[in-house]
């Protein structure tokens, strides 16, 4: 009886010692290659941090975005490390959602991060979310279509220029589109592309009085551009096109050119997977002379919801996932064509990492000339390069893309999808109390 | 002559009924043979050919552990299944048999719960959760769908006891039977083939509902539908592995449902034939 008591007793208690020593920590993401080999890699960080055990939550990006959404307004403390977008982040730091990252570690070189990312990602001066990875848009071009085409793709191309090189380098009976350009409703599809196309051409969401613009020229100048050259040069079915249908179009051989996001340059580089891998050029998002480009700004990062009662450790974890060493320990295990791209600028220095990514200086180029800050030719009131940084653009960015998708599909004209994108705005910011 | 027409009259219902399983099936067929190919060949477009690697299977195993999923759609689906069947049965017995001016009232009432929007609740629910500590929970799911289903179980059993003739629990009564022994003894043999198609239809609708099983589990509740959704990415491709994420979830539902279609079927058609 007696040893049964000891036995169960010392059983108690070193199950109470293991649940007191160790710590375990949730952190929600999305699934992309770049996360996906990130929890492949945990071991390392369990090695130096024993103490600390990890959960992971993998859902699809809207699942994910609703899910932490609700999480973080009803303190539910389901987390303790979220993925989130540029977009969220300046939103919910004001919001007092986030923790501001004052603890990365002494070795944490917040400094090499690439400022336009962080910019994006501070309030006030503070870092409220470290980048995990980082992007901007170009151009991604076949160069054996441009050459047979008679042309030659500056680094730095007009909207012209790409008009011209996507009607001729179409051969429908062939099947190659000139150019791919997202078409499928969405904030972060059809939205993301068509609001930094805009930028380019002077347009922009709203005035210094949150004034809806999608009455002014410029915007006319954008949709009637996007549309006519989709109609003459995109492929079929264009209005259902999002990042995954062109990045596999593209990868097939059928666009002539791709404006996306630059992440996708490791993707349509990668013979296993693309048959024109060897063939591909890059180039910036064109513009117009205005000094603004179509390119946009984007970081998925790592941020620490207020409500968490594991703060410390999900720093820790925080500062191991973006730190500099994790570059190289990616590298050291996959290669570095596999480090998760668009965060540090040493990254861009490594004479490596530009022989394994022919597309790197052009990535930091694109990134660099994103300013989130002010993002388009005349002045706004708003912080983001492809979308506007308040609550109401998910619903907004979403409605109005509906009506560019189906102006794309010729289910109405631009003139309507405009006067139509115009009166939603218009109601939704009175009724947000931006329009007084 | 009339018996030729009659086998042409068959084989043409044969054909029809053929073809009506067919199309409803086909999208869990497609499902699988997508799940057989590449990445590039799932999207390249619509095709029945498949170059059966088995790829996407292994991708998929490496990514999340499949086993610890299943189990927890297992213990949720037959847990709110049993505790549903328990409340429903004397619910269902005291509108058929006892019934009184307002019970069509509170059979349409529960009814008008189904149509309500989840999303409309979800805050509520969320708060509710969290101050009982019920997210992430086993327990927590279990009682959110044996609530959310509890309305078709009473529904469904309240039909098949009005099958029942209440001069056989009343001849039971007669005989010294207890309200639990009328029950028991006498209602539920009677009644078995429509509390089985009830409990297998249910452990279905729970197996597959998603809406509550993706927002209010994180790690260790998770389920199945969950295992599903963290297959979709919003760069890469990942048709192929959402396909065989799909096929190994449905899989155990489909292969139950194979074996208990006769119950089933007879449940559904209980009563239905006079």
């Amino acid at each position: 009886m007696r040893l049964t008591t000891l036995v169960l007793g010392l059983c108690t208690a070193s199950a109470l010692a293991f649940a007191a020593h160790a710590e375990s920590i949730t952190i929600a993401t999305v699934n992309n290659g770049d996360m996906v080999r990130m929890q492949k890699l945990t071991d390392d960080f369990t090695k130096k941090n024993p103490d600390i055990q990890l959960n992971w939550v993998t859902l699809e990006e809207n699942v994910l975005r609703e899910r932490v959404t609700t999480d973080i307004a009803t303190k539910g403390g389901q987390y303790d490390v979220m993925t989130i977008g540029t977009y969220e982040v300046p939103i919910w730091a004001k919001q007092g959602w986030l923790l501001p990252l004052d603890n990365l570690g002494a070795d944490y070189d917040t400094a090499d991060i690439i400022p336009a990312i962080a910019g994006g990602l501070s309030v006030d001066g503070k870092l409220y979310a470290a980048p995990f990875y980082g992007e901007s848009s170009f151009v991604m071009y076949r160069k054996d279509l441009m050459e047979k085409a008679g042309l030659t793709m500056p680094d730095a191309p007009t909207w012209d220029f790409i008009v011209d090189a996507a009607k001729k380098m179409t051969d429908r009976a062939n099947d190659v589109n000139g150019i791919c350009l997202r078409g499928k409703a969405g904030w972060g599809e059809n939205m993301a592309f068509l609001t930094a196309m805009s930028n380019s051409f002077g347009a922009r969401w709203f005035d210094e009085k949150w004034q809806p613009q999608f009455d002014q020229p410029e915007w006319k100048k954008t949709m009637d551009t996007y549309v006519s050259l989709m109609k003459e040069a995109g492929p079929s079915g264009a209005s259902s096109n999002g990042f995954n249908e062109n990045l596999a179009l593209f990868q097939q051989g059928k666009c002539g050119m791709w404006i996306d996001a630059t992440v996708a340059a490791s993707f349509v580089s990668d013979p296993k997977n693309s048959t024109v891998a060897d063939k591909v050029g890059y180039a910036l998002a064109p513009d117009n002379g205005l000094g603004k480009r179509g390119n946009w700004l984007w970081a998925w990062s790592l941020a620490i919801p207020a409500g968490t009662q594991k703060a410390a450790a999900a720093e820790k974890f925080v500062s191991w996932a973006t730190d500099k060493a994790y570059l190289e320990l990616v590298a050291s295990k996959e290669g570095w064509a596999n480090v998760p791209p668009g965060t540090r600028t040493s990254l861009y220095n490594n004479p490596e990492y530009q022989k394994a990514a022919p597309f790197a200086k052009m990535t930091l180029d694109s990134i660099n000339s994103a300013d989130p800050t002010k993002p388009t030719v005349k002045p706004v009131p708003y912080v983001g390069v492809q979308f506007v940084a308040i609550p109401q653009f998910q619903s907004l960015g979403t409605q109005v893309g509906q009506l560019f998708s189906a102006a794309l599909a010729g289910q109405m004209s631009v003139d309507d999808a405009l006067a139509q994108a115009q009166a939603t705005t218009v109601r939704e910011m009175t009724r947000a109390g931006y329009i007084k | 002559m009339a018996r030729a027409v009659s086998t042409r009259t068959k084989a043409i219902w044969t054909v029809a009924a053929w073809i009506v399983a067919l199309i409803i099936f086909f999208p869990i067929l497609y499902t699988i043979i997508t799940s057989l190919k590449s990445e590039q060949e799932a999207i390249a477009g619509f095709n029945l050919i498949p170059s059966f690697t088995l790829e996407s299977y292994g991708e998929v195993q490496s990514q999340q552990n499949y086993f610890k999923f299943f189990m927890n759609s297992v213990i949720i689906a037959v847990g709110s299944t049993a505790i549903g069947v328990l409340i429903a049965v004397p619910a269902a017995w005291s509108m058929a048999f006892a019934p009184t001016k307002k019970t069509k009232d509170i059979l349409m009432w529960m009814l008008s719960t189904k149509m309500m929007p989840a999303a409309a609740v979800l805050v509520p629910f969320y708060l509710l959760f969290r101050d009982f500590g019920l997210l992430d929970s086993r327990a927590g799911l279990t009682i959110m769908l044996m609530m959310i289903n509890l309305p078709i179980v009473v529904w469904m059993l309240y039909t098949y006891f009005r099958e029942i003739p209440g001069e056989i629990l009343e001849a039971a009564r007669m005989d010294g039977a207890s309200l639990w022994g009328e029950i028991w003894h006498v209602l539920m043999p009677m009644a078995v083939p429509g509390i089985a198609s009830t409990m297998l239809l249910n452990i279905i609708l729970a197996w597959n509902e998603a809406f509550w099983t993706i927002r209010l589990t994180t790690t260790e509740a998770a389920p199945l539908t969950a295992f599903i959704a963290s297959f979709s990415s919003p760069q890469g491709l990942f048709w192929a592995k959402l396909s065989a994420a799909s096929t190994l979830a449905i899989a155990p539902i489909l292969i139950m449902g194979w074996f208990s279609q006769k119950q089933l079927v007879r449940g559904l058609t209980f009563g239905a034939v006079k």
